[in-house]
């Protein structure tokens, strides 16, 4: 890769980074917390865009990033106070530039107006601080292109006959050197600009026992011939301007170079293309600014005295960036060291050796270990939920805004990893959890007060680690589920009988049914056609579960369990017809043995299993996969009930169960290729090869194939 | 002999692009995170030109110049600072604070390469 594209793919990621600061201070800000070093991190992050994005060229980018930081940078000297308006505002800003970085990366646009808006809002405020500087043009029209002073224009005009002779005098205070600047490497090198002579005048240094060794006692005189512009000599001493005493004439250039001494003062330097005009700005501006630094604007104080006082705030861990190609070969391999081994621990018990044995002692240390490498491994693709929960900050925002409720999104456990796979695909369904619990759970404020709520409805956003897998709740303080409602809709559906016997929590749960939407008109919000069995089927497929609770009045909680890494499983490991079989766990609700009189046959090949009130079809996995074409009894074998994405049951035979098991996924489509039924394959202890089966995919096919009695087997060999 | 340089910049992006254009010239170049970073490196190397950010977590350019040019060993190496074009009361201020040099961003490497020799005895 081209150095600058590598370089440019750390800044978007930079910018991702900075944005999830910038969103997660503002919150904090928001929240009343007053912490300067907050704003401060606010300011940087901005600010650090900006830089990034001045130096690829981002036009668009850097002119709104730049309006943005200095708004920040008003809050951060106080001329600027936190309002609520004010922060919404600012957070508002950080949404946009969010759009905006992804603009520029993805190359593509965004809305001009939404832009447009928000600057003139910031700029707006700006105007309101008392520390305002009147000068438009800072706001608005940035010029970051590096101007260097060269007036060579003014020169070139023509050739020039004899090279003109500047007289330059020299006198350097103690202050230049301890900048760490040398008269001596100044002078060398506007010596490189032509002919010169030198002069030192000593008079002024003092005996030796006067001397100060870090005093300046030197002064010289400089004739330099040359043919360089005047404004050459002046960059020589660009630095150390301040800290010396400095006169630069030429007889024939005199007035030109008093004039040029005016412009080169402390006042903004100007793009040097054109003569100067006799009016010049710039000796205005001066003094503008030289007041500015004097005003309470200036930080030096706070930030020094935080800086000695405060105990390093967020010190860096040390980390290291990888490819995450590289992490998934590790993954892979270490999945390899734990089949080997699981391999060799069977091999060796098999050859009767006894558990005390030195041998099987080491064996199990082995095992002990590569479990642990594994665990140590598969952190390393565990990331905390922190950037896909701040994104859910801005669909509160959004929603609310859309609904005119008034929200506040509480998070907790922000720090919780789970692979970063999980994280990726968690968005989606998290997101629509978001928008229905503040479209659908949260009550109108009129609604709040009148029974007895703030107006401000509560949302929270938790992540926590339990028993092996991550649990990420959803709960609001709204009105809970309306389950006499949630109940007629089911049964007008017909998605239950109207003389159903069911808990609350079954009433519940039937918003996770296909099909099902409690709203007569699915609005814009959370509706979009697509109700919570979506999201109940994208968790699934992620090898999770998720389920709700509510209590009427005080609110629902949605609660999803996910398993930390998509690299291994949990599963039933079955034997069918010789072949042995990995059913995920998550899929299976229950195993039952079936009776001869709860298996009812519906004519041909087609039975049902009674079992809980409900018939639910009976099949032979074998027969689904292509393994037998003979019949098998039902009563000699153990059937699985399973479920899928979308809620549909079924039951499984299968010959017998082999017990459950931590699998390593190995994928099939890399190795193989796609197998319609089968998910992934994995090498068990014995070393023989198993397949996962694809519950969501059997039961699809399944029904597609319902009216095909006859349906080819699956996976055929 | 090769000069080194040291780095100081809580923007990886900076801190790369400095490194390309800074390995391109043949400088040696040592990276630093932030002020306290910057102070802690200089523990082990001796730079001949220390090129600061300013803005930065924990310790800002400023109070790491304050510091470097009270450090005892370091104290006369000249320290220029990124600033961005027209903020001049940084300027100031860097300069009060006792640096030797600035360096406008964003910066073309060559502008950048010929202030770092200009500084470097």
């Amino acid at each position: 890769m081209d150095p600058l594209d590598a370089i440019k793919s750390t800044f978007f990621q930079e910018c991702d980074e900075q944005l999830a600061e910038l969103e997660s201070g503002l919150l904090k800000i928001e929240d009343g917390e007053h912490d300067p070093e907050i704003v401060n991190a606010v300011f940087r992050a901005v600010h650090s865009i900006k830089g990034g994005a001045a130096a690829f060229g981002f036009e668009d980018l850097v002119e709104f990033v730049h309006v943005f930081e200095t708004t920040l940078d008003l809050l951060r000297s106080n001329a600027l106070t936190s309002t609520p308006a004010v922060t919404k505002t600012l957070l508002r800003a950080s949404d946009v530039l969010t759009d905006l970085v992804r603009a520029v990366r993805e190359n593509s646009s965004v809305g001009n107006s939404a832009v447009e808006a928000i600057r003139e809002e910031l700029s707006a405020l700006c105007r309101t601080s008392p520390n305002w500087k009147d000068s438009e043009e800072d706001i608005v029209v940035p010029d970051f292109t590096p101007v260097q002073i060269s007036l060579d224009a003014i020169f070139d005009e023509g050739p020039v006959e004899a090279a003109p002779v500047f007289v330059i005098r020299f006198t350097p205070k103690c202050s230049l050197y301890a900048k760490a600047n040398e008269a001596l490497r100044l002078i060398r090198e506007l010596g490189e600009l032509g002919e010169m002579t030198v002069e030192c005048n000593m008079d002024d240094v003092p005996l030796l026992t006067e001397l100060d060794p870090e005093g300046a006692y030197l002064s010289w005189t400089l004739h330099l011939r040359t043919n360089e512009p005047a404004g050459r000599i002046f960059e020589v001493f660009e630095f150390v301007k301040e800290d010396c005493d400095l006169d630069i004439s030429a007889a024939d250039v005199e007035e030109l170079l008093s004039e040029l001494r005016t412009s080169l003062g402390p006042g903004p330097e100007e793009p040097h293309s054109e003569a100067l005009p006799a009016d010049r700005p710039s000796t205005d501006h001066v003094p503008a600014r030289a007041n500015g630094k004097e005003s309470p604007g200036d930080q030096a104080t706070p930030s020094e005295e935080q800086r000695k006082g405060d105990p390093p705030a967020g010190a860096p861990q040390p980390t290291i960036r990888v490819d995450l190609e590289k992490i998934d070969r590790l993954v892979n391999l270490v999945g390899e060291l734990v089949i080997n081994q699981a391999v060799l621990s069977q091999r060796v018990s098999e050859a009767g050796l006894s558990r005390a044995s030195s041998l099987m002692i080491g064996l199990d240390e082995l095992e002990q270990l590569t479990r642990n490498i594994q665990d140590s491994v598969m952190a390393i693709r565990a990331q905390p939920v922190k950037p896909v929960f701040q994104r859910m900050s801005r669909t509160v925002r959004e929603i609310a805004t859309l609904t005119g409720k008034s929200v506040r999104l509480v998070m907790d456990g922000e720090g919780t990893e789970v692979d970063k796979t999980v994280i990726e695909r968690l968005t989606d369904p998290l997101t629509h959890m978001i928008r229905n619990a503040v479209d659908h759970g949260l009550e109108s404020p009129e609604a709040r007060v009148a029974a007895g709520k703030p107006e401000e409805g509560l949302l929270r956003l938790c992540a926590k680690h339990r028993s092996g897998r991550i649990v990420i709740e959803v709960s609001d303080d709204g009105a809970g589920i309306n389950r006499k409602r949630v109940r007629e809709v089911a049964v007008s559906k017909g998605l239950v009988p109207k003389d159903a016997a069911m808990t609350d929590d079954e009433i519940d749960n039937l918003i996770f049914l296909p099909g099902f939407s409690t709203t007569a008109t699915a609005s814009s919000i959370s509706g979009r056609g697509v109700g919570m069995d979506v999201v109940k089927k994208a968790i699934q497929a992620l090898g999770g579960r998720i389920s709700i609770s509510s209590t009427p009045g005080r609110g629902s909680t949605f609660s999803m369990s996910l398993p930390l890494t998509l690299a291994v499983l949990d599963g039933m490991v079955v034997s069918v017809a010789k072949q042995t079989f990995v059913v995920p766990l998550t899929a299976i609700i229950e195993t039952l043995q079936p009776r001869t009189e709860s298996v009812h046959s519906l004519g041909g090949k087609a039975r049902v299993i009674a079992t809980r009130n409900a018939f639910i079809p009976l099949l032979d996995i074998g027969a689904i996969l292509g393994y037998r074409t003979e019949e098998i009894d039902p009563i000699t074998q153990v059937a699985l009930l399973v479920e899928s994405g979308s809620g549909a049951k079924l039951a499984l035979l299968v010959d017998a169960i082999q017990g459950q098991r931590q699998v390593v996924i190995k994928s099939l489509e890399a190795n193989y290729g796609h197998v319609r039924g089968i998910a992934a394959a994995t090498i068990l202890g014995d070393g023989r090869v198993a397949l996962i089966v694809d519950v969501d995919a059997i039961m699809n096919a399944l029904r597609s194939d319902s009216s095909n009695a006859d349906a080819a087997p699956l996976a055929a060999e | 002999m090769s000069v080194t340089v040291l780095t100081i910049d809580d923007s990886r992006t900076m801190r790369e692009m400095l490194l390309l254009a800074l390995s391109d010239a043949g400088f040696t170049v040592v990276q630093a995170e932030d002020g306290v970073h910057g102070l802690e490196v200089l523990e082990t190397v001796k730079p001949d030109v220390i090129v600061t950010d300013i803005n930065m977590p924990r310790m800002d350019g400023f109070g790491l110049i304050e510091e470097v040019r009270r450090h005892r060993q370091h104290r006369a190496v000249p320290i220029l600072v990124l600033t961005t074009e027209g903020d001049d009361q940084k300027k100031d201020r860097a300069r009060r604070a006792g640096a030797t040099g600035w360096i406008i961003k964003p910066f073309h490497p060559v502008k950048l390469v010929d202030a770092i020799r200009r500084v470097a005895s």
